[in-house]
């Protein structure tokens, strides 16, 4: 390893006299923290497009009857003519919202930002694997992004059934027009984004295993690379199987085959489907759709896991433990699709068989919950933005995930199932954590990303505003859930039975509102700061990881010289060998020190 | 309009916090150094202490919840599995709010305990087996009394056994509405199939079918007390699920196979309605309807109509624009009551006679001679 190291060392030092064009450097960039910087924008861009559209539907819901002028600036007349909102707009943007938050958000924003950015700088290589592969997949990213957002603007309107797109109804654009060219391009889009995470994370693991400096052994590698490392794995496992599936609805809608379709009868027609099953496409759909949570919420937790133990001065407790739950999580993520359809009408055996790999994946999850805490356990607890980010996911995912339990379970699922419990349940644990993940991350590595550093105040309001706003929104959720509101209704006026539930509502409204509005806050910070936020000096976080080794200002092949040789593990902080409260990986043990850790 | 007006004052409030942060900022810059983004001593403090706040909100918000949406949520179960349901739910509540309680509070308290100080050092404690072990171990316990629990009633639930005596009722799901066929005499559905629609034939019922002879097909769902319903379901178009809230129940209708859910009503409507806690409900709702009426009143509109409780069969999976609205009443009668109203629907097979009126005795004759077929009834669902 140490010869290949200087290898790339020469090479790169040869690097630094080529020409530098702006195309070269800021478009197609084949430097990994330049990639991560456009997955960050792209990703920072696609969430505020996604939460918006939540904000709208959201006052839909509220004030169903209402006319709002910001409907028909935002949709035209004929979505929202004379600011009343259209029934089918409303499903277009519940599914694009989803769509938006769980793939081109929480999936390329996170992974794509933070593996590429910290697995080179933290294992100590020059780039990745392929700077090239990392590259493309970029811009296919990119691609997927902007033909979604195409979408939108068609005429009979962007994908309408769903962010899950179950067939028949997304087959069909006799049941929905949004199954027309608008489902078309969420197709294409999907497949290219595939492609696009593909490529991620076949570099991701390439270069995790083959790229670690000199005494980087696997059980010195960082938290975070260990979540980003197990997460590329998850998605390579599964989302070919959405590939495949995705392929197979476009054979269906644009070929005539009848893979999901069969016996339908629709606009006075009987259709030529025969002998294929909606609940085979379930089945694909949810390989990955599972899995998918887990890359979501992965690389969030690996986040936390370094915040914290940096912001604690104190190692996180049980890394093998952490490892180990990685693992067996991962593992557990590609067995427990089923639970998502205990009541499709597949067999209930299969049912059971599903409530007992789901409820297993609890034990893992509970062993990170009880490690975080007692991380902060007779810490230093140093309150950054990022460490209260990392804080606040801790809660909300103990909090969504004890729901778990109850949608976990097939026989409690049944009267919880696609109602506003399990909205209040998935926002929680995978949407609200995950993003909380991603603040951490950013506040906790601009200066890296940046050389500067963020205002740290309106970072605590952002904090305290969205912590205060995310229960306000999704802990009543609850509540209306239990009562056996369904999700994805336009309007529950026709069911005077909820009445009851409106004012709940409107006070959900209210919340999402406010904390809508604060993201501003975030935005504000984080471009402004880009440009004129204070310089940050290399460590500003006293940090032991190695990407706080490499300078300031950004170079090719991160390092000046030669790569840093690791000599311990991440997490040595207040080591009582030592006087300061933390020793940088780099830092060579002292004679005689011993190991302290497992 | 008020709503509106809701927004602007959020906004605005928006905007002046984030003025005064703004301001707050401006009075650091004096201060201003290379680490003077970095939490000091002071912001530790301040935002330890915010985070013991926020316990006190996290606690206080649910004890609020509680108390104040609790009763919103379904309560006394219409089915007999139901209850078993609804102690399964009870038990898994319990326990979810004591990890809660305890998890939080950790959670919280340390993070404010030990808010950091200068030149103070952490203690170094890197793992310890023994912790590890404990919360592996009691989750895996108390997570296999949950699932043991949990399989047992789900076996209970979904495996309907086919000698049970049962009233045997279609559920046939279409954008954007329900139809119900009851089996009739014989206990049997007629064989159907969407290549049949036809006419008054709206659910493709094969008319040549031996067993079809007797079915009925009503737009209102009569179930009698006291007695299993085994409901087969189909779909004609898209996925719709058969939701049924205050039963307990849901099942998935998938076009091109048919899904199954049995259940025991154990409360006819009336008897439901008369349910303390229901008739407390449906005063709420109805002061509330009435405050409404007022204002649409005012505005020139009409008054709602006051709302008396009946179960509901609502669609609970995406199926286009008008999902919000694919409704069917369900009504559970007293077993003599429901015969009483059985007796009076109409035999689809008459529908379908009457329909096509002049040509109808050929039809007739035709039925008498198929009947020595060996025709299955149902289409056995896909799982079997």
């Amino acid at each position: 390893m140490s010869a290949e190291g200087h290898d790339h060392a020469m090479d790169h030092e040869h690097e630094h006299h080529h020409k530098e064009t702006f195309i070269t450097k800021y478009i197609f960039s084949i430097d990994h923290k330049m990639i991560s910087k456009q997955y960050l924008i792209t990703g920072i861009i696609m969430g505020v497009i996604g939460i918006l559209m939540s904000l709208l539907f959201r006052m839909q819901i509220a004030w169903p009857e209402e006319s709002f002028k910001i409907f028909n600036v935002l949709l035209g007349d004929k979505f929202a003519p004379e600011g009343v909102m259209a029934n089918d707009i409303y499903l277009a943007l519940v599914t694009i919202h989803g769509t938006i938050m769980v793939f081109f958000v929480l999936t390329a924003g996170l992974s794509g930002t933070f593996s590429n950015l910290l697995i080179p700088l933290q294992i100590g290589a020059r780039d990745m694997a392929s700077g090239f592969m990392n590259m493309v997949s970029y811009w296919l990213f990119f691609l997927s992004a902007v033909i979604m957002i195409c979408s939108l603007f068609v005429e009979a309107g962007p994908a309408s059934s769903g962010w899950t797109i179950y067939p028949p109804l997304s087959a069909l654009p006799q049941a929905i027009p949004g199954s027309g060219t608008g489902m078309t391009l969420w197709l294409i889009s999907m497949a290219i984004f595939i492609a696009s995470s593909l490529m991620g994370s076949l570099n991701y693991i390439v270069t995790v295993i083959n790229l670690r400096t000199k005494g980087m052994s696997m059980t010195r590698l960082p938290l975070t690379i260990w979540t980003f490392f197990v997460t590329a794995i998850i998605g390579v496992v599964s989302f070919p199987v959405l590939l495949s599936a995705a392929l197979l609805l476009i054979f269906d809608r644009s070929f005539g085959t009848s893979f999901f379709l069969s016996d339908i009868y629709i606009a006075g027609e009987v259709l030529h489907y025969q002998g294929g099953s909606p609940v085979l496409f379930e089945h694909l759909f949810w390989f990955l759709g599972h899995p998918e949570v887990y890359i979501v919420i992965l690389p969030a937790m690996g986040i936390v896991s370094e915040v914290m133990a940096t912001n604690a001065r104190k190692p996180i407790f049980g890394y093998r433990a952490m490892i180990m739950s990685v693992l067996a999580i991962a593992f557990l993520s590609t067995i427990v699709w089923g639970h998502h359809m205990f009541i499709s009408g597949m067999n209930p055996f299969l049912g059971s068989v599903f409530t007992f790999t789901t409820l297993l994946i609890a034990i893992p999850s509970a062993v990170k919950a009880f490690n975080w805490i007692t991380t902060l356990w007779k810490g230093n607890l140093q309150l950054n933005p990022a460490m209260l980010f990392s804080i606040g996911m801790v809660s909300t995912f103990i909090t969504g995930g004890l729901t778990g339990i109850i949608l976990g379970d097939s026989t409690l699922d049944i009267n919880v199932h696609d109602t506003y419990f399990v909205v209040a349940h998935f926002h929680l644990v995978m949407g609200i954590s995950a993003l909380y993940g991603m603040f951490a991350g950013v506040y906790h590595w601009f200066p890296r990303l940046y050389g500067r550093m963020m205002n740290k105040n309106l970072g605590y309001v952002h904090f305290w505003v969205s912590a205060i706003c995310a229960y306000g929104v999704f802990f009543p959720m609850h509540f209306i859930g239990l009562a056996g509101l369904p999700r994805r209704y336009y309007t529950n006026t026709n069911f005077p039975l909820f009445d009851d539930l409106q004012n709940v509502n409107v006070l959900i409204t209210a919340f999402a509102l406010v904390g809508g509005v604060f993201q501003l806050v975030f935005l504000y910070n984080f471009f402004v700061s880009i440009f004129y936020g204070k310089k940050a000096v290399q460590n500003p976080w006293k940090s032991n990881t190695l990407e706080w080794t490499a300078p300031v200002e950004h170079i090719h092949g991160n390092w000046p010289g030669e790569i840093p040789e690791v000599h311990r593990w991440p997490y040595d902080y207040s080591n009582p060998n030592h006087e300061e409260d933390f020793v940088p990986q780099n830092v060579p043990m002292k004679p005689g020190e011993e190991v302290l850790h497992h | 309009m008020t709503s509106l007006l809701v927004i602007i004052v959020l906004v605005l409030l928006a905007v002046a916090l984030w003025q005064l942060t703004k301001i707050f900022d401006l009075t650091q810059v004096g201060s201003s150094t290379d680490t003077s983004e970095i939490a000091t001593d002071k912001d530790n403090n301040v935002q330890g202490y915010l985070m013991f706040g926020f316990l006190a909100f996290l606690y206080i918000f649910s004890i609020y919840g509680l108390l104040k949406w609790g009763p919103l949520v379904l309560h006394t179960p219409a089915s007999e599995h139901g209850g078993e349901v609804d102690n399964l739910m009870n038990i898994t509540w319990v326990l979810i709010f004591i990890v809660q309680a305890i998890t939080q509070l950790l959670l919280h308290y340390f993070s404010f305990k030990y808010k950091g100080k200068e030149g103070q050092k952490a203690l170094f404690f890197a793992d310890n087996n023994r912790l590890e072990a404990i919360w592996s171990v009691i989750p895996a316990v108390v997570l296999a009394g949950l699932i043991l629990y949990g399989l047992y009633a789900w076996t209970n639930i979904m495996f309907v056994d086919e000698d049970e005596d049962t009233v045997v009722i279609e559920l046939y799901a279409q954008q954007f509405k329900w139809t119900a066929r009851y089996a009739g005499e014989d206990n049997v559905l007629g064989k159907a199939n969407v290549r049949l629609i036809e006419g008054v034939n709206t659910l493709g019922v094969d008319m040549s079918d031996p067993y079809a002879q007797d079915d009925i097909v009503v737009s209102e769902l009569h179930i009698p007390k006291g007695k299993k319903v085994h409901f087969k379901m189909r779909s004609q178009d898209v996925l719709h699920s058969a939701y049924f809230p205050h039963f307990r129940a849901q099942m998935n209708c998938v076009p091109g196979m048919v899904t199954e859910f049995a259940f025991l009503p154990v409360y006819t409507t009336a008897e439901y309605r008369e349910l303390p806690y229901m008739i407390e409900k449906v005063a709420n709702i109805n002061a509330l309807r009435a405050k409404k009426s007022a204002e649409l009143i005012a505005k020139g509109g009409t008054a709602l109509d006051p709302y008396a409780f009946d179960y509901l069969l609502l669609c609970n999976k995406i199926c286009g624009a008008s999902h919000y609205n694919m409704q069917m009443k369900v009504i559970v009668d007293t077993p003599e009551d429901y015969k009483k109203w059985l007796s009076e629907q109409a035999l689809l097979v008459q529908q379908v006679k009457e329909s096509k009126a002049p040509a109808a005795v050929e039809g007739a004759v035709q039925v008498d001679s198929l009947k020595g077929n060996d025709t299955t009834a149902v289409v056995k669902m896909a799982m079997k």
